[in-house]
């Protein structure tokens, strides 16, 4: 394009900000913003009204209620056990998955060459991009008969005779489906977040702490444990938060392996149910206004509030903060 | 390939869509939703029936509850369902409802070194393991009754169905009439409070807890036991005998239910007869009392479908493993769409098979 082309208005003599075109823009970008939370709202208000007949029959007993039984006549709905397997799934997988994830972390601030640390970079974060229902195959087809078979018969007994935490593995279900199962599957479906996040603070350190740190002659996991986590501690625990809330609302892997059974498991190797889960199977059966599918929007709610707070946690844990 | 065969061939595409064109356009199509159970065989129905009869056949399997509410918001020509309605439930919602075929659920088993319609078991037996009494596959109850079985001591694994089905229906429907304790306790439905056991989705789900667990045990729907040769057992009936699930127990059921009751929904569970297999259930077919008039060619279309298919769908059901209806119960179903399905005017909609 020749400069003749283009014709700069005179000096003095510019556009104003204000006109049409830019009130349009604004007023879309306006409409973009708030349709996000109008839309948040419309959700939430949804699923309280589809389950309120169930938070007015139960009361507040719903959500420690542990009965559910969907059969005409004799309806009764409690979320207690579905809430209470979504909970210890979700933390049993943070347990599992937290170690790793700080290792890899670790590995790849602090020792890895540089030339290896793309490649682990990448593919951490494609396994983040691995669709949930693969997880769910994988672990019906691979986790399941492996912790049956090489876990349970193998060894079950022994564990179950450990004194004091022997009751943990002592069950009468040999199915494999299980909470272990399913805490297994999430803690990989969660690895993936909690590595990434935790290695993006660690690279946040200022070096010149940790050189100063090197520099008194400290080791490697001194500076570790002395100078990058108590700096990093909060944004760390925010990336957990953040693995949480995705393990919360695991759907389809979950419901694969879990066992999907009401009742409370006692021990890591009895099937229960999530509150996903439970509206995966459900759903689909439940008549129009009937009480049953009613309580499935209620437990829906409840997910969706164990959600929120727990997002919230980890985005105020993980906000920037100025020094 | 040169210019003159492309042209050439790109002519006979344009030509074929024309050849075939008048053809479609005589399609009358109908839609319905509903169970899964009867898919395979509709879908099969509805291939021949394009031919057969002029009438294209979209169905959606979203399961049974999605079928009623379905027809009850009238989005569809038909809803399907495996649970019948009752007649409070027909009437509130102004429906009709026929069957079409006949299923049967079979227990399904593990258990290394025992063959297929091998190992006996009886009402009592199969109560104690669905509630979760008989840990055991050793357990004398059991032995006593397969003495020429080897049966190894290994834990029962109970599996069902988590997802809402018909076939849990049925399954439920057979345990509370054959115990009190579970009719008064679980009951039944399309899903129930399970006291022991692992939930999986569909009849695939539970085959693979069975075959993957040595020592469980499930019920599934017999065509899909029969596809994927899955070990099943053999239940003893309410007459005594010991049956196995095959083609004629499943028969003899179709043909000691009394079809004439007013929902057309008999009693098909535990039925007695010397040879009668004790879980069997129909597969509904709902229709609207009183469709709207832009609906009663759909109506009437949907009728002239299965008119046509209970003439010749025998076969294709039989070889899919369903249980068609007798000719007598075919007879009856059409004098009761023309006593039940009213057009606006209030006239019947379903004329005989040329209508």
């Amino acid at each position: 394009m020749s400069a003749s082309t283009i014709k700069a208005p005179p000096i003095g003599a510019r556009r104003k900000p204000g006109e049409l075109g830019d009130k349009i823009f604004q007023w879309m970008c306006v409409g973009a913003g708030g349709f996000v939370l109008i839309l948040l709202g419309a959700i939430i208000v949804t699923l309280f009204l589809g389950g309120l007949p169930a938070f007015e029959r139960f009361g507040a007993e719903f959500i420690w209620g542990t009965i559910w039984d969907p059969v005409e006549g004799q309806e009764e709905f409690g979320a207690g056990v579905a809430i209470l397997g979504t909970v210890t799934s979700s933390v049993l997988a943070i347990i599992f998955a937290v170690p790793v994830a700080f290792g890899i972390a670790f590995f790849l601030t602090e020792l890895s060459p540089p030339w290896l640390k793309r490649p682990i970079g990448t593919a951490i974060e494609l396994l983040a991009a691995v669709p949930s229902i693969i997880y769910g195959m994988w672990g019906l087809f691979v986790v399941v008969p492996f912790v049956q078979m090489h876990i349970q018969f193998a060894f079950g007994d022994q564990l179950a005779a450990i004194p004091l935490i022997g009751f943990l593995f002592q069950s009468t279900n040999f199915a494999g489906t299980s909470l272990f199962s399913a805490s297994i599957v999430l803690a990989i479906m969660i690895l993936p977040f909690i590595a990434a996040t935790m290695r993006d603070v660690f690279d946040q350190v200022p070096p010149v702490y940790k050189e100063s740190a090197y520099g008194l002659g400290a080791t490697r996991w001194e500076v570790m444990t002395g100078v990058v986590i108590p700096y990093t501690r909060i944004s760390v625990v925010g990336g957990i938060m953040l693995g949480l809330g995705r393990a919360l609302g695991e759907t389809m892997a979950v419901t694969f392996v879990i066992g999907n059974a009401n009742r409370i498991a006692t021990s890591l190797f009895d099937s229960t149910t999530t509150i996903a889960s439970v509206i995966a199977m459900e759903f689909p059966e439940s008549l129009t206004g009937s009480l049953q599918q009613s309580a499935l929007f209620a437990i829906g709610f409840l997910l969706f509030v164990i959600s929120f707070f727990v997002l919230a946690l980890s985005r105020y844990l993980l906000r920037p903060r100025l020094k | 390939m040169n210019r003159r065969s492309l042209l050439a061939l790109s002519a006979s595409a344009l030509a074929v869509p024309a050849i075939i064109r008048p053809s479609f356009a005589q399609q009358a199509t109908i839609t319905g939703a509903g169970a899964t159970f009867p898919r395979p065989l509709y879908d099969r129905w509805s291939a021949a029936a394009r031919e057969g009869a002029g009438i294209s056949l979209n169905y959606q399997s979203i399961g049974s509850g999605g079928g009623i509410n379905q027809i009850a918001a009238r989005t569809v020509d038909f809803g399907a369902t495996d649970a019948p309605l009752t007649e409070a439930q027909m009437a509130e919602r102004s429906l009709f409802q026929f069957p079409t075929v006949m299923g049967s659920v079979v227990l399904t088993v593990n258990l290394p070194g025992v063959a297929n319609h091998a190992l006996r078991l009886t009402p009592e037996i199969i109560t104690e393991i669905f509630f979760g009494r008989l840990n055991r596959w050793n357990d004398p109850r059991i032995v006593e009754l397969n003495r020429d079985l080897r049966i190894p001591n290994i834990p029962v694994s109970v599996g069902y169905r988590a997802d809402g089905s018909g076939t849990t229906w049925a399954w439920t429907n057979y345990l509370s009439r054959i115990s009190e304790e579970w009719r008064t306790g679980p009951g039944f439905g399309t899903s129930v409070r399970w006291p022991a056991g692992n939930g999986a989705r569909g009849n695939e789900g539970v085959s693979n807890i069975v075959r993957n667990t040595p020592g469980a045990i499930g019920y599934v729907e017999n065509a899909y036991a029969v596809v994927n040769r899955l070990i099943t057992t053999q239940i003893r009936n309410k007459a005594g005998n010991f049956v196995r699930p095959v083609n004629e127990s499943f028969v003899a059921a179709a043909g000691a239910a009394d079809w004439t009751v007013p929902t057309m929904a008999p009693d098909t569970i535990d039925l007695s007869g010397p040879n009668v297999w004790p879980i069997t259930v129909g597969t509904y077919i709902m229709l609207p009392t009183n469709p709207v008039a832009d609906r009663v060619e759909g109506s009437r279309n949907t009728m002239r479908f299965f008119d046509w298919a209970f003439r010749n769908g025998s076969q294709a059901a039989s070889s899919l493993e369903y249980i068609p209806l007798t000719t007598a119960t075919h007879d009856l179903i059409r004098s009761r769409w023309a006593q039940a399905i009213k057009d606006p005017q209030g006239r019947p909609i379903w004329t005989g098979a040329a209508g």
